[in-house]
């Protein structure tokens, strides 16, 4: 039996933070959700009670769609991320496995290299890689941000990957290589299949962070045809002086939704590939 | 003909030739470059061509659309000289400093709630992790709904709470608005905080508790002496890569406030935008971005360095 003093003890100790923690993290989410099905003349009415929808309508949500290029911006996103995410998975993996597993001159400086490079924020190379975008001719083109957030996912892929690769013993290889398999043949056919799971946590982190990423998209994307949600969203949606708000919580909301259904088929990915470089294996 | 110790096993090529391609393919160094090649020659070309091109383009007086004029460090004189510059570099150390004590206060927090066993556990912590991967520009303009001045949830809580008696102007006061990008980037960050130490929360071995228990130790001994000694080396390499990237944060402050009111959470990155882009100044704005580089080179560094050591 648990006693009084011992549920009194895990209220306070488990499920009063919890509940706080579980409130204030979801809480800008219900408030998106409301906001995006609440008729204006409730949404710009003081004197009624907020916290609930009292006639919910889904008319924020056809003007999104009929008014706004919100479905091209999310085709753009989507174009965008997966092109990345494959080519940083691909060279990504090409850097890591090196790095992880043979003996090569110049392997010093390219770790450091990539690392650096993981951790060199965009805020530094932005203006210049503004000016060098313009001089290829490639503003407003979706091949701007197809070609720079690879420099973002590449490293980050990278160093996620060395800890996979690592991890796989060399014995297995070795075999396979007295067995006649070449080079290309044991990463290919031994290292890479057991890595599985760490491909997966990379390519579904690189899908997240092209999802996310908003600065690059910012600089180079200007105009409405080309511009991915976020970009669309803040720069577009948000109008001076009119009640924009329903419309705006319904574009933020659809646009969190395919990181979001991603993230919850693959939870635990996630969480390996957050604590992959911070908890030593 | 330098055959690596690896390939000595390897039965003879059926092929007399010397050196075949296949045989190139397998030394070590060679197969190595043929891998790395492409992803280095990328990197180089998009992150380290830029970032020395930026060090050039800030050494220049350069409008869009028009030829540059070198102008040596003048850009940084008068950014020297530029009071804003100095408020700017304030809210960005401010806004470092304050959302990074908070996220690891209250990260480590979430943490040691979630470590202990509950049902739903799992889900729990799903839940907790949604913030930190939601799109930061999505939930940021929810955030900015929620601080709007005229239908701002929290005002219509604390006034109905009958905390104040008028709602306040979160975003148009200069004071609140830095506390509340600080509280946003917060909200956002701490999960990150939260799950990774959690990870290293569940390395501790329960014997070690159990022996500090029975060594008549208290719940804050045990912390004090037994989790934080465990979770130290995840807890600096946590604060350290969140450091770095709140220090590079970009779009959580510009769709809040946009760096406003009257340049109040103006932070590095964002007014470098505002002066590279928004103005055309390409070299007075890459001198501001490249203003950062003094304390992040130390930090990239002491990170490199500290990652390479395990």
């Amino acid at each position: 039996m648990v006693g009084r003093r011992d549920l009194v003890s895990r209220i306070r100790r488990l499920y009063l933070p919890l509940a706080l923690f579980v409130v204030g993290g979801l809480f800008p989410f219900y408030w998106m959700l409301i906001t995006s099905i609440k008729p204006n003349r409730e949404l710009y009415n003081a004197r009624v009670m907020p916290l609930i929808v009292h006639q919910p309508t889904l008319k924020h949500y056809v003007d999104l769609l009929y008014e706004t290029n919100f479905l091209t911006w999310t085709y753009n996103t989507m174009l965008v991320a997966v092109v990345t995410t494959v080519v940083s998975l691909v060279l990504g993996t090409m850097i890591a496995y090196p790095l992880a597993r043979l003996r090569f001159p110049g392997a010093a400086v390219v770790g450091i290299g990539v690392a650096a490079t993981y951790l060199v924020p965009q805020p530094l190379l932005f203006i210049p890689m503004a000016d060098i975008i313009n001089r290829l001719e490639l503003g407003n083109t979706l091949t701007a941000v197809m070609l720079t957030y690879p420099t973002l996912l590449i490293p980050f892929c990278a160093w996620l990957l060395m800890g996979y690769f690592k991890s796989v013993p060399r014995e297995l290889e070795e075999a396979a290589r007295i067995d006649g398999a070449s080079r290309f043949q044991a990463m290919f056919r031994i290292v890479l299949p057991l890595c599985t799971p760490g491909l997966l946590s990379a390519g579904i982190f690189a899908f997240t962070l092209a999802q996310n990423e908003f600065l690059y998209a910012l600089t180079f994307l200007a105009k409405s045809e080309v511009r991915t949600v976020p970009i669309g969203v803040v720069t577009e949606l948000i109008r001076g002086d009119v009640f924009y708000w329903g419309q705006l919580m319904a574009g933020a909301l659809l646009g969190s939704v395919p990181v979001a259904i991603i993230y919850s088929f693959f939870v635990d990915y996630y969480v390996a590939g957050l604590t992959a470089g911070a908890v030593k294996n | 003909m330098a055959v690596g110790p690896a390939t000595i096993a390897r039965p003879a090529p059926l092929t007399g030739r010397p050196v075949t391609l296949r045989a190139l393919l397998e030394r070590e160094g060679v197969f190595s470059w043929i891998l790395l090649a492409p992803g280095v020659l990328f990197l180089l070309a998009f992150v380290a061509y830029p970032f020395f091109y930026g060090i050039f383009l800030s050494l220049e007086d350069r409008r869009v659309a028009s030829p540059g004029i070198f102008v040596g460090l003048a850009n940084f004189r008068a950014l020297a000289d530029d009071a804003v510059f100095w408020q700017v570099a304030r809210n960005t150390f401010i806004y470092v400093c304050v959302t990074t004590v908070l996220k690891l206060v209250g990260g480590l927090a979430m943490a040691l709630v979630i470590n202990q066993s509950f049902r739903g556990r799992n889900l729990a912590r799903a839940f907790l992790l949604l913030p930190f991967i939601v799109p930061t520009a999505l939930s940021t303009v929810a955030w900015m709904w929620i601080l709007d001045p005229t239908f701002s949830v929290v005002n219509w809580l604390l006034v109905h709470g009958g905390i104040i008696s008028s709602g306040y102007s979160w975003l148009g006061n200069a004071w609140l608005a830095l506390w509340s990008v600080i509280v946003v980037n917060t909200w956002r960050g701490m999960p990150f905080y939260g799950i990774t130490l959690l990870a290293g929360l569940q390395t501790i071995s329960p014997d070690l508790y159990e022996a500090a228990a029975i060594d008549g130790a208290t719940t804050t001994q045990r912390f004090l002496y037994v989790t934080l000694p465990v979770i130290k080396p995840v807890l600096v390499i946590v604060t350290m890569f969140s450091v770095i990237f709140t220090f590079g944060d970009f779009q959580l402050i510009y769709a809040l406030t946009h760096g406003g009111p009257a340049n109040a959470t103006h932070v590095f990155s964002t007014w470098a935008f505002d002066i590279g882009m928004s103005a055309g100044q390409l070299g007075m704005g890459a001198a501001v971005a490249l203003a950062m580089l003094p304390a992040l080179a130390v930090l990239i560094v002491g990170l490199t360095i500290h990652l390479r050591r395990d």
